[in-house]
């Protein structure tokens, strides 16, 4: 099915069937774009076949037993193209999501968790304003990967970042550096990356992100981020002779 | 007390052996190797000696004894180092020769998952990077991360499935002057423990038929293209995946089953960084209580980063609300390691952990007092500058 105009109800009585959440200060038009966006993507057609409304990715999902949040609305809402619908999950709900597959066990062979990985992507590429809220917090991670080649590292390990996880996190980095001496492999003795990595190897890392689209989204997500990044990433080529 | 709602194991009965034949899904190696046929990439073959092993439909999959590379994992190496180090002391106890590379990047993943700051051209490049570097190298890829492994199997499927993909990761691997490598198997190194299990019980050391362990099989090794997952018959009849539970057995213990087996840890990728009240929620109270409640085991056993690391750092903030927490969280290595001798400091590393380990360690027979002492004395070599680093030899020190 192609949605080219929106579908009968909302244009009849739009607040109607909307929650309070509907954007309707967004147009139509700009939910449909994004839409038609999501559905470009190569690995969409692998991630919808229909939906019997059976609700097993419900009973599997974590995060819906936690949030106001469904996998199966996913899925039906992808499956009828409902734009006004989609655009409020893009919104609202996506971020829930805990990304573990466990509704990959859809009978149908949806992939509720797939379409969010891609509704997100979307979000995040259009700068919407719930994707960068989403982020908030969340720059000093997408910094540490895309400038070390590793998620976390040691010394990520702070008591403030972490007072939920109990007095050995002020523990473990007050012995931090000497901890990490007692480690026997020796890739690990690191503490400002998960385990050394070498600068060719990074170099390379650098020219997927410059080949990839990726600084673009993250331009988007967090100028000031992507600034940054880009500086230490331009630093690190030019100082092997690439031309940035 | 909340009365069991689990099956005893016991009353699983043991179907026939799945055919391949009635595979529902394809054999991604068949295209695979089409692919190579036509000279759109290349597929690094597993080296042998191998093991083999069945998969979810009764596929036959080969799992290498050595010649690996290791692809450490972000969350194991920055914060429970002592599950990698458990992985590669494993490795040297049998004598086999793997590398543990610099030249490795995170599969990255984690963020994409969690942030979605990336995209699939993007994935599949890291992931095409890695197989290169390992292939370079002669070692067959050994993926340490649930994760990684789970989204690496993914990017497989959409590499070999999605030819404008494929092309332009192929021009992405031509400007870093690598070939597009895929290789034959995609092995967690799970799957080698699992492989392994009786060679490793044989050479185990310690009691640990007196031990009751639960077990959580990580989302991202058997929910993530579920058809590589490795099952056994005889193994809760070949219904669950068979990693973790094999080892479990192998070593003597009891597994202790409970309900909600299924259920992911509450990891999140975001969540447990920046939104961690529904990790710490959904660990202890689907998790942890629920096993306490209908098994009441001496420790939790796993198989990925995000998993040991929610399930044990959760139960301090649950046992200040008075929550029925309060039990152990290895790895499977770990696990194995502490079996085969290793120490509980030097190799398995338990200081990055959380949750009370002690009362485990009295049960496996070790003295966790004694042991401490001897790490504090490696310490104070550390600090002194009588060594700059612990060798292996002096982790293995009597």
């Amino acid at each position: 099915m192609s949605v080219t105009a929106p579908p009968a109800r909302f244009t009849a009585d739009p607040g109607a069937t909307l929650s309070p959440h509907s954007y309707l200060d967004v147009a139509y038009e700009d939910k449909l774009a994004l839409w038609e966006e999501v559905k470009a993507d190569d690995r969409f057609a692998d991630y919808l076949y229909g939906c019997y409304e059976c609700g097993i990715c419900v009973a599997a999902c974590p995060s819906a037993k936690f949030y106001d949040f469904s996998p199966r609305k996913i899925a039906q809402a992808a499956a009828r193209e409902d734009v006004e619908l989609i655009y409020e999950q893009m919104n609202d709900d996506v971020w829930n999501c805990s990304q573990c597959f466990s509704c990959n066990r859809c009978p149908r062979e949806n992939s509720p968790g797939g379409l969010i990985t891609l509704l997100r992507e979307v979000a995040v590429r259009n700068g919407l304003g719930t994707a960068k809220e989403a982020l908030e917090g969340y720059g000093r991670v997408v910094y540490k990967i895309m400038t070390t080649g590793t998620q976390i590292s040691p010394d990520m390990l702070q008591p403030d970042a972490f007072p939920d996880w109990g007095p050995d996190v002020e523990k473990t980095s007050d012995n931090l550096e000497l901890w990490r001496r007692a480690l026997p492999p020796e890739t690990l003795h690191t503490t400002e990356m998960s385990w050394q990595v070498s600068n060719e190897t990074l170099i390379e890392l650098y020219l997927i992100w410059l080949h990839s689209d990726v600084m673009d989204m993250i331009a988007e997500a967090d100028e000031g981020l992507h600034m940054i990044i880009l500086d230490v990433m331009e630093e690190t080529l030019e100082d092997a002779g690439y031309e940035v | 007390m909340i009365e069991s709602t689990s099956i005893p194991l016991s009353a699983i009965r043991k179907p026939p052996l799945p055919n391949p034949a009635d595979a529902p899904t394809e054999d991604i190696r068949e295209q695979l190797y089409e692919l190579e046929e036509a000279g759109e990439l290349i597929v690094q073959r597993v080296p042998g000696p191998y093991i083999e092993v069945m998969t979810k439909y009764g596929r036959t999959k080969k799992i290498p004894e050595q010649m690996t590379w290791h692809h450490k994992s972000c969350g194991q190496c920055g914060h429970i180092p002592g599950y990698s180090t458990s992985i590669f002391w494993l490795n040297r106890q049998f004598g086999m020769n793997y590398v543990d590379p610099t030249d490795q990047t995170s599969c990255t993943a984690w963020n994409y998952y969690a942030s979605a700051t990336s995209n699939a051209v993007a994935q599949a490049a890291v992931a095409s990077r890695n197989f290169a570097a390992a292939y370079e190298t002669g070692y067959f890829p050994m993926i340490h991360c649930g994760t990684s492994y789970g989204h690496y199997k993914e990017t497989r499927q959409e590499i070999v499935h999605h030819p404008e993909l494929r092309r332009k990761v192929r021009d992405i691997m031509a400007k870093l002057n690598k070939p597009l490598v895929v290789p034959e198997e995609i092995v967690h190194y799970s799957e080698w423990i699992h492989a392994m299990r009786d060679r490793i019980a044989k050479k185990q050391v310690r009691d640990f038929s007196s031990i009751t362990a639960s077990i959580h099989p990580a989302c991202h090794y058997y929910k993530l293209v579920t058809e590589d997952a490795i099952y056994d018959p005889d193994i809760y009849g070949g219904q669950r995946t068979a990693t973790v539970t094999g080892i479990v057995e192998a070593l003597g213990s009891t597994v202790g089953d409970y309900s909600t087996f299924f259920d992911c840890c509450g990891f999140g990728f975001r969540h447990i960084l920046v939104q961690r009240d529904f990790s710490r929620s959904f660990a202890t109270q689907r998790k942890i209580e629920i096993m306490k409640e209908e098994a009441n085991p001496d420790v939790v056993i796993t198989h990925d980063t995000g998993c040991v690391t929610t399930l044990d750092k959760s139960q301090f903030a649950a046992r200040a609300h008075q929550r029925n927490v309060g039990v152990p969280v290895l790895s499977d290595a770990q696990y194995a390691a502490l079996a085969m001798g290793a120490h509980p400091y030097r190799i398995v590393q338990l200081h990055w952990h959380a949750t009370d380990y002690t009362a485990l360690l009295e049960k496996m027979g070790i003295d966790w007092e004694k042991a401490w002492v001897e790490f504090e004395g490696d310490l104070k070599r550390l600090e002194s500058g009588e060594i700059e680093y612990l060798s292996w030899e002096d982790a293995d020190a009597k």
